[in-house]
């Protein structure tokens, strides 16, 4: 790193022969190449987009510099496309508040989305079935297309160019992390190259460069990591018939859960958590093969087993008993006539924790720093919830005065969300495992326990909050 | 004075020997600028402090300066201790918007009491009462190059024997804490006394509050209890008019 850093000043010319490799900026006159930023947000995607708007919209963020380093071309939208994107993602009142807070939700309302108030959740193996649903009528969460959200945060992005800018095409290759004792001549904030060899320094550096992220390898962050050994698919669905489709649903399958996302009228988004064999047929598969293995998945009974039914239908008379209020019958799914071609892809899953979120000078936010399987639908959700706390602990630290940088306010967001977020990918992994069996102990354990947890209001309103931050 | 000398590269390590100075700052900024705020009719998004002028006597290497700095008012850090300048001064030579804001030199509050007179919206002087000889013509000082209405904001410790105890035997002699020999405890002002040295000179206090540090967690919480530490604020009364000068005037502006 201290090579690179060493290499790119050759070329100006400047006693940097004289010194050591980490040098002071304040004997350059005019050194525009070595501009020191508040805040380096590494990685433009959904959450590192947000967490720039977040900061530039912020009124105490007003006075300060906000750099937006993404490695890709700018996305411009001319016109909303009439196909749906296969890539969505479902958003929790809590983050359309964060997205609403720097103005982006109102592009996203403008554009499309689908609100969804009931989510039923349900196991192949047993009849058991979980229902959320909010009684005072309000949205449970929206599914909204990944591009239609980029879209809205680049927009607002463009309306704050004069405090944050945003560099297309631009990664950062290399990092010069301040070192922790404080030396007479080098300059203490972090130093970034980029992919064109120019250089900057930050005084906070933001890493939200996905579950691969560099910045965290870069800065020696253990990461826990494991991949599951599944793909999800994902395609754009048609229903035959058109509903009011504002339920989600899903259904375990020993294989993996399916659920099947509304979009709008006629429209469902699809994403099924299979193996890799099986992700790799269902996307090579024809048309009419893949409609009928989706409207079976959801609708056949081949896995019940007697035994496990029976039990089942037990403890469904003795909660009937106990609680002789409306107790949910399980509800089928709409089923499925076409598919978009060209709709149907597949990636890969796993899990991943970093053991730090935070060092000084740098924090992770989003997939950087925990990557989660899709069956919660909390993956994006859970960056959000990260701009939200570390948004928080900036604002305050600079309402204070305060070097952003400083440690004293990043552990901080560190423990907020470690806290929360380790609970989610904890729970997260232990729901795919129990339900990845058809081992009848198992089965019947958590056919028990959903229709336990289905009784149960206040415990089902917490999870409901909870998935809703 | 020579224990500062020894350890005038130390100011920056935040979690170092001058770590409780560092914290003492979530009280002390807050403090300095919602009380500066009030004043401040429409203050500018960003920059709260923007338009003020503030000394901070006793700089040391710049732990109260740099915050305020932030803030955007513009501030000069004044220390007896060369040593301590120059470390301020390296500090925030790397900020450019610091660089700007933020200016030090190595004098007295004595010194430039001349050219700076009421030229200043603020004067800090925290952790520095206890340090000072005549604090009598120290607080004249303040006074001078304060403008009227302007701000005088002290941090200071008690003396009391709980001062004592805690403040010179716990922190500086067993825990390590404070620096050995930082501290005298007879230069220690209670703030009865402080109150009426402020008052006789013009000053209006406007505000008493203790502080009280957790050695555990390295924190300051604002107390009712000023036996040990405790920081004030007040303000440099408007000129009013002396009674001979009423009598001589023209009986018709009455």
């Amino acid at each position: 790193m201290a090579a690179l850093l060493a290499g790119s000043r050759v070329g100006a010319a400047r006693a940097a022969a004289r010194r050591g490799p980490l040098v002071s900026c304040r004997r350059w006159a005019g050194a525009a190449a070595d501009t020191v930023y508040d805040v380096v947000v590494s990685g433009g995607g959904l959450v590192g987009a947000a967490m720039a708007c977040a900061l530039g919209y912020d009124i105490h963020f007003h006075d300060k510099k906000i750099l937006l380093l993404e490695a890709g071309p700018k996305k411009v939208l001319e016109k909303l496309p009439e196909t749906y994107s296969n890539r969505v993602s479902s958003i929790s009142p809590g983050s359309a508040t964060l997205l609403s807070s720097f103005g982006a939700w109102d592009h996203i309302c403008n554009m499309r989305y689908r609100a969804f108030r009931r989510m039923q959740v349900w196991d192949a193996c047993s009849e058991a079935l979980i229902m959320f649903d909010k009684d005072n009528l309000d949205d449970m969460g929206y599914i909204v297309e990944n591009d239609v959200i980029m879209h809205a945060l680049t927009k607002q992005l463009e309306a704050v160019s004069d405090r944050v800018t945003v560099l297309y095409r631009s990664k950062a290759v290399g990092f010069t992390w301040p070192s922790p004792i404080s030396m007479a001549d080098s300059s203490p904030w972090v130093h970034v190259t980029l992919g064109d060899g120019s250089t900057l320094q930050t005084k906070l550096l933001i890493g939200a460069d996905g579950h691969n992220s560099g910045v965290r390898q870069a800065a020696g962050i253990q990461n826990v990591s494991w991949d599951y050994d599944q793909s999800a698919v994902v395609a754009t669905l048609h229903l035959s018939e058109v509903t009011e489709n504002n339920v989600a649903w899903q259904r375990f399958l020993p294989s993996g859960p399916i659920a099947l996302l509304p979009l709008s009228d006629t429209l469902s988004s699809l994403v099924w958590s299979t193996s890799h064999e099986h992700a790799a047929e269902l996307v090579s598969m024809d048309e009419e093969n893949f409609v009928d293995a989706i409207n079976s998945a959801f609708w056949s009974d081949a896995n019940h087993t007697d035994f496990v039914d029976s039990a089942s239908t037990m403890l469904h008379y003795a909660v009937a008993f106990l609680k002789p209020t409306k107790v949910s019958a399980r509800q089928l799914p709409p089923s499925v006539a076409k598919v978009d071609a060209k709709s149907r892809v597949l990636f890969p899953l796993g899990l991943g924790h970093a053991a730090e979120y935070v060092r000084p000078r740098l924090a992770l936010i989003g997939d950087a720093a925990h990557r989660v399987h899709p069956l919660a639908g909390q993956g994006v959700n859970m960056g959000f919830g990260d701009i939200s706390s570390l948004v928080h602990h900036l604002r305050t630290a600079a309402f204070d005065g305060k070097d952003l940088g400083s440690m004293s306010h990043l552990t901080g967001y560190e423990t907020d969300r470690q806290r929360h977020n380790t609970a989610l990918l904890a729970a997260t992994d232990l729901l795919k495992r129990l339900y990845s069996t058809s081992a009848t102990p198992l089965v019947l354990l958590r056919t028990w326990g959903l229709q336990a947890t289905n009784a149960v209001s206040p415990l089902k309103e917490q999870i409901m909050a909870f998935a809703s931050k | 004075m020579k224990t500062f000398l020894a350890l005038a590269h130390r100011w920056w390590d935040e979690q170092g020997v001058y770590a409780p100075l560092h914290s003492m700052n979530d009280l002390r900024v807050p403090f300095i600028r919602d009380n500066l705020l009030k004043t401040i009719a429409n203050h500018q998004p960003g920059k709260p402090l923007s338009g003020m002028k503030i000394l901070d006597v006793g700089c040391g290497g710049g732990l109260l300066t740099e915050p305020l700095g932030r803030l955007g008012a513009s501030v000069i850090g004044i220390d007896p201790v060369a040593e301590n300048i120059k470390t301020a001064q390296r500090h925030k030579s790397f900020d450019p918007v610091l660089d700007q804001r933020v200016e030090y030199r190595v004098c007295s509050l004595e010194e430039i009491v001349e050219e700076t007179a009421e030229t200043f919206d603020a004067v800090i002087a925290s952790e520095v009462v206890e340090h000072v000889i005549d604090l009598e013509t120290f607080i004249q000082c303040c006074y001078q190059v304060l403008k009227p209405g302007g701000s005088l904001f002290i941090t200071t410790i008690n003396k009391t024997q709980l001062s004592y105890a805690l403040g010179i035997v716990f922190s500086e002699q067993i825990a390590g804490i404070v620096p050995k020999g930082t501290h005298t405890w007879e230069k220690f002002v209670s703030p009865e006394k402080l109150e009426s040295i402020l008052e006789s000179n013009g000053l209006s206090v406007q505000t008493v509050a203790g502080m009280i540090y957790n050695p555990f967690s390295g924190c300051w919480h604002w107390s009712g209890n000023t036996s040990l530490n405790y920081a004030a604020h007040a303000v440099k009364q408007e000129h009013t008019v002396p009674a001979e000068l009423v009598l001589k005037g023209d009986t018709e502006e009455l």
